[in-house]
């Protein structure tokens, strides 16, 4: 069973987002996605100022198998990548939702969060996929 | 042993079982162990093997003089477009064994069937032998006192012989570049003996290191870097050509002499990427006054820390630098000779 922290929010393309006290919000891949994924081995993640649409692919990562996209599911504009990711892609493998986070974004609308799954609606959704 | 698996084939078969990169590593460093029971092994029986054999394949098969000696030949088409790979196994004069691709096999089997008329030859397809290859720098140790007997014999083979006992057959070959064993063994005897490996300390790996395994030591994935519309000499394995001599027919010789007569169109490279970024198959290869390549297998290598690739470019491809479209953008890449690793050292040098 893939972990889904309380706290997150998830998308059905398996991204997770956290919301910043400071208003902005952190973007990775889930605990289920990176298992799918298998060993990473090259992360490519946004340079800061770019202006990302709801549902925009934002990010790469690529296991040894295959790279995918990965989305955005909010609009707004990138504070951020996760520079380090560069040189050490397995932190997205052993903590998806810590060391591994992609990006950080301010949100053009700071609701657009709530239409989006909690953790107990994702875990659920992953079990009927 | 918590294995991924995917359909290979037909066969459920592991891409990992945890960890696809310390399983690679585990190769390299130490010793691995993969279920390779899908390839297909067909035994070739009769007073004709020999004559046939000089027939069939691209690599000549009087090379083989000693019991056990193994060789890696193509089997042609009558273009000179490769059918299928293969390790050919000289077990008697009148006993040879063929392990063949298993996502060939019914196109093998046919083509084999077809072209032994006419030579005193049975094709015997044995699907009741599972294989299992140990491979590493402590593989042999970790095998040899798992074998059921005669393990003097298997001490003391020599690359790419192979020796049978009892009904197994243990072979000193392998997919991945480092020292160890094929054995081909009966179905029966496969579990237990997949069993006594584990607990000897070798790491089960599945499909996936296998694949960056072969990538490093530079050697060809059927289907991926050879095919029928492609010969052995635009594909690195002009060395598998036996011609030597000129009066031996096989097929597919007339149309190989005329291509290397005007001189091959392509040549088969090495690629290592100086960007960051990660090389595919079919990603376009440009070469400055010379054209377009193709990467025929492109992956990441975990022995060197870089994307590596294997690819098809024009023949009059001068330099040490080439640009591959990844995803949109042109990256750098240095041409090398592959192999990239063996033996668990770099080949090329890595700034």
């Amino acid at each position: 069973m893939s972990k889904t922290p309380d706290d997150l929010k998830y998308s059905k393309s398996h991204e997770w987002l956290r919301s910043n006290a400071d208003g902005t919000v952190t973007l990775g891949i889930t605990d289920h996605a990176q298992d799918q994924l298998g060993d990473l081995v090259y992360v490519e993640v946004p340079e800061a100022g770019r202006e990302l649409a709801a549902q925009e692919a934002c990010a790469v990562v690529e296991s040894v198998k295959a790279a995918s996209d990965v989305y955005t599911p909010i609009a707004g504009t990138v504070i951020e990548g996760n520079e380090t990711l560069a040189d050490t892609p397995e932190a997205v493998n052993n903590d998806a939702y810590g060391a591994g986070w992609l990006l950080r974004l301010k949100p053009a609308d700071s609701a657009a969060l709530d239409g989006l799954m909690n953790a107990g609606d994702y875990q659920a959704f992953l079990e009927s996929e | 042993m918590g294995a991924k698996l995917v359909d290979f084939a037909g066969w459920d078969m592991p891409i990992h079982y945890g960890s696809q990169i310390e399983e690679h590593h585990a190769v390299r460093r130490d010793a691995g162990m993969f279920d390779v029971s899908h390839m297909t092994v067909v035994d070739l029986v009769g007073a004709g093997v020999r004559p046939f054999l000089r027939y069939l394949l691209a690599n000549n098969v009087d090379k083989l003089q000693q019991h056990g000696k193994a060789l890696y030949s193509c089997m042609l088409n009558a273009e000179g477009g490769v059918i299928d790979d293969l390790i050919v196994y000289f077990l008697e004069e009148s006993w040879f064994r063929l392990v063949v691709n298993s996502a060939t096999r019914e196109k093998d089997l046919a083509w084999i069937e077809q072209q032994a008329t006419g030579f005193e030859v049975e094709v015997i397809e044995q699907p009741g032998l599972a294989m299992i290859a140990v491979q590493g720098p402590t593989a042999r140790d970790k095998v040899l006192p798992l074998l059921p007997a005669r393990r003097d014999s298997a001490a003391a083979l020599k690359l790419f012989y192979g020796v049978e006992i009892e009904d197994w057959l243990v072979a000193r070959t392998g997919y991945t570049g480092e020292d160890g064993f094929e054995i081909v063994l009966p179905d029966s005897e496969a579990e237990a003996f997949w069993r006594a490996l584990a607990d000897a300390g070798v790491r089960p790996c599945g499909l996936g290191a296998r694949d960056t395994l072969r990538l490093e030591a530079g050697m060809s994935l059927y289907g991926a870097d050879i095919d029928e519309t492609v010969s052995p000499l635009v594909s690195g394995l002009g060395w598998t050509v036996g011609w030597d001599p000129a009066t031996r027919d096989f097929i597919g010789r007339a149309a190989l002499e005329r291509e290397r007569d005007a001189g091959p169109a392509a040549r088969f490279v090495g690629l290592v990427l100086e960007d960051k970024g990660v090389l595919r198959n079919h990603q376009r290869v440009l070469v400055e006054g010379a054209g377009e390549g193709e990467i025929t297998s492109g992956s990441f290598s975990h022995t060197l820390g870089r994307s590596i690739a294997l690819a098809r470019i024009p023949a009059a491809a001068a330099g040490e630098r080439c640009q591959v479209e990844v995803r949109g953008k042109l990256l750098s890449a240095r041409l090398v000779k592959a192999p990239f690793v063996r033996n668990g050292k770099a080949q090329i040098n890595i700034d």
